[in-house]
């Protein structure tokens, strides 16, 4: 029987035993004179399908799971030759062995080497696995069905049993998104360890040059690469910077405008629209700074450039202006998070109480002094934190400075030339043709593990801030 | 003394009895003010009181009869309210505090306020203090700033709890001292008269005392007009009371008078706990 069919036998089951089992407490209740029912039928509808269903379901997945390593081994036990391979061949045989015996690829009857052989013997064995799978699931099922049903009487607790349930239900969910969430960081952390075991820390973290290049050939000028990630590392936070520079001052005092001056229809209007600015999708905002606001950057250079010529300042005739330039990336990306600072501002800044208006207002102070001196002071822990949500949000953003910035590491602060950062490289060095085991991909997994603790650490502090003033008022 | 039912008296609510205004000079007046929310929906009708010099008036009246609409509107805190709209004549010293010449910021500089729910600021005690002060340009150095901070806590009867943590965060203090810290704040400014709505409704019954004497102690320097739901309160503190009914006041009267002999059905009805 195939995965699909079991699986939706196991669900049919599930609902004939619901209503079987729901059937019998029914009877229960309207059998005259019987003991009181403790719980609802439905309950030990719930019940009954739970104990039928979820066992089997299971084994169905520790099967599924296991089988082809399982069936493997024991394919592998059958042929000398290949035990005799290495690791990483033996690999690559069965994946040979695993597409071969695939039922869409009809093998070739010339083709009797001993992985077809192997092919046919794996073919073989898994199908006495689906078989076994199926008739244990569907026993476990039986058994299960056997044991809640026919033991279920009016004083089972099937109420408290199913919250029980739910209760581990919730919980595995929220066990599966933590342990993906450590899954990711563990493999991030081995692959670079494996990379910091040919390229030393302090290089890696205190190196202030960035090629990656690995040479094709021996004797290929540059044949090392460097990997100082000083200049990516700069170059994040030199745009993050620009962008905050940026969004920080619009993003708060829009918040302020919106929630302490602007009517209700105004508040209606444009609280929506920058909804709908949160909502555009960054490669859009890419395009946007790469075609647009990329040239204007540029020919703004250009301008000062000339001034530095005519007047004579030095420091400007002899600026290095580029299209990909770390302000326009900045700029753009400033544009991006401000409804993003706007909303959490806004919130906090509703979120302290009108008594602190009032009383300010008492006071004899005029509007715009009650937001400056009162309103801003008590709300700034959460618009620091709001800053921060921001900043970690521009230097994990992508799109933006891969169109916008342009790859070259430059370790530079004229913000007219173009930098590169951490995520940028991340991109260039795992898309296209790669070796998985070069240098230069496990040098992609250390500056996700860099780029991870810097977000982190300012989650933290960010999260921390933020809840310090949510109790500052209870 | 009027006689009817409640309905009946309702019906018939007409002029306000007793002794709403005072002969001599007041310190801020009504007259026939009308206060609208929402431009149909009306809150006070026509009423006429007047505040007199270093007297606490204390405003009584069932929830939602419009006494602390009254209040708030003699420091034009209503102005903070959309669609509140305020008909009649207010005038503080004789002068209409309605009129376009007149600067409500200025207005609540004279006209103090203390809220119901204390309210310090989250800064520390002494910016709480020094807030008023600072925003007016009362002090012109950091000595004279520190010597009115003391001068308004001293009469709040708060500076020997706190004059030794006067950095400390206001929010840090007792509800009672945090109530007291509100009426420093509002002193500090030198106002002429004080509005207080419910001072002590959020206090346990020894605050409250505290807060009462206060208020008897700042009668000397300031008029003091309190809205209360407490008629022992308003019978400890106050010289006259005001009995205010859906809208009207009905009755305004020496405090004595008032809890021992009132004019009015409705009034007695209240104090002695007949009435809704």
């Amino acid at each position: 029987m195939s995965d699909l069919n079991l699986f939706s036998v196991l669900i049919l089951s599930a609902l004939i035993v619901f209503f079987l089992s729901q059937k019998k407490a029914k009877n229960w209740q309207t059998s005259a004179g019987s003991e009181r029912v403790h719980s609802l039928p439905v309950y030990y509808g719930y019940f009954g399908s739970i104990w039928t269903v979820i066992p089997a379901l299971f084994v169905f997945a520790f099967w599924s799971f296991f089988s082809t390593n399982v069936i493997s081994t024991m394919v592998v036990g059958q042929f000398v030759e290949l035990q005799a391979l290495d690791k990483s061949s033996l690999s690559l045989a069965l994946n040979e062995i695993y597409l071969m015996s695939d039922a869409s690829i009809v093998p070739s009857l010339s083709d009797n080497t001993i992985k077809a052989q192997a092919a046919n013997l794996f073919m073989q064995y898994s199908q006495y696995s689906a078989i076994f799978k199926s008739i244990t699931v569907l026993a476990i099922a039986a058994l299960g069905f056997i044991l809640t049903y026919w033991r279920i009487t009016p004083t089972t607790k099937a109420r408290n049993s199913v919250e029980n349930i739910v209760v581990y239900a919730l919980l595995s969910c929220a066990v599966i998104a933590i342990l993906t969430t450590a899954g990711i960081i563990f493999s991030v952390l081995l692959e670079s360890i494996e990379f910091f075991k040919t390229i030393p820390v302090s290089d890696f973290l205190f190196g202030t040059h960035w090629s990656p290049q690995i040479a094709l050939r021996e004797d290929q000028a540059g044949s090392s690469g460097a990997f100082g990630a000083v200049p990516l590392f700069w170059g994040t936070i030199f745009i993050s910077l620009i962008a905050i520079i940026i969004a920080g001052p619009l993003g708060l005092i829009s918040a302020i405008y919106l929630s302490e001056y602007a009517s209700k229809r105004v508040r209606s209007i444009v609280k929506p629209v920058l909804e709908i600015l949160a909502g555009v999708p960054t490669v859009v905002y890419g395009f946007f700074a790469a075609l647009t606001i990329g040239p204007l950057v540029r020919d703004f250079g250009y301008w000062l450039r000339e001034m530095g010529v005519n007047l004579d300042i030095q420091i400007l005739a002899n600026l290095t202006v580029s299209t990909e330039s770390a302000l326009a990336a900045g700029l753009v990306m400033g544009m991006m998070i401000v409804p993003f600072i706007l909303s959490l501002s806004d919130d906090v800044i509703a979120a302290v109480p009108d008594s602190m208006r009032d009383g300010s207002t008492a006071m004899g102070a005029t509007k715009s002094e009650t937001v400056w001196k009162v309103i801003i002071p008590a709300a700034l822990p959460g618009i620091v934190g709001g800053f921060l949500l921001a900043i970690s949000r521009a230097i994990g953003e992508t799109m933006i400075v891969l169109m916008a910035a342009g790859v070259a590491s430059n370790l530079t602060a004229n913000p007219m030339n173009s930098v590169t950062t951490v995520t940028t490289q991340i991109v260039t060095l795992l898309t296209g043709d790669q070796e998985f085991d070069s240098v230069k991909t496990l040098a992609a997994f250390a500056l996700g593990l860099g780029l991870f603790i810097t977000t982190l650490v300012l989650n933290i502090i960010a999260l921390h801030v933020v809840r310090r003033y949510r109790e500052q008022y209870e | 003394m009027r006689k009817g039912t409640d309905v009946e008296l309702l019906q018939n609510l007409g002029d306000t009895v007793g002794k709403p205004l005072i002969d001599g000079d007041s310190r801020m007046s009504c007259s026939k003010v009308d206060v609208f929310y929402n431009n149909n929906n009306q809150a006070i009708f026509d009423i006429s009181v007047d505040l007199g010099k270093n007297e606490i008036l204390a405003m009584i009246g069932p929830s939602g009869c419009g006494k602390s609409t009254l209040l708030r509107c003699l420091n034009r805190m209503n102005d903070t309210i959309e669609g509140c709209k305020v008909e009649g004549e207010i005038t503080l010293d004789g002068i209409d505090v309605y009129s376009k010449n007149i600067d409500p910021v200025l207005l609540r500089s004279n006209v103090g306020m203390v809220f119901q729910k204390p309210n310090p600021f989250p800064k520390s005690i002494y910016d709480n203090v020094a807030y008023g002060p600072r925003l007016h340009g009362l002090a012109r150095n950091g000595a004279e700033l520190d010597d009115l901070v003391e001068e308004s806590l001293i009469k709040s009867g708060l500076w020997k709890e706190t004059k030794d943590r006067l950095n400390k965060p206001g929010t840090g203090l007792s509800g009672g001292q945090q109530q007291r810290l509100c009426i420093a704040r509002t002193i500090a400014v030198k106002p002429e008269v004080i509005l207080m709505d419910e001072p002590t409704s959020a206090l346990d019954p020894i605050a409250t005392a505290t807060i009462e004497e206060l208020m008897y102690e700042l009668k000397s320097s300031y008029t003091i007009a309190v809205v209360t739901h407490s008629m022992q309160q308003a019978a400890r503190i106050s010289d006259r009371t005001a009995y205010f009914h859906l809208g009207r006041l009905v009755e305004v009267n020496e405090t004595n008078k008032v809890f021992t002999n009132p004019e009015h059905e409705l009034t007695e009805n209240y104090i002695t706990g007949r009435f809704g």
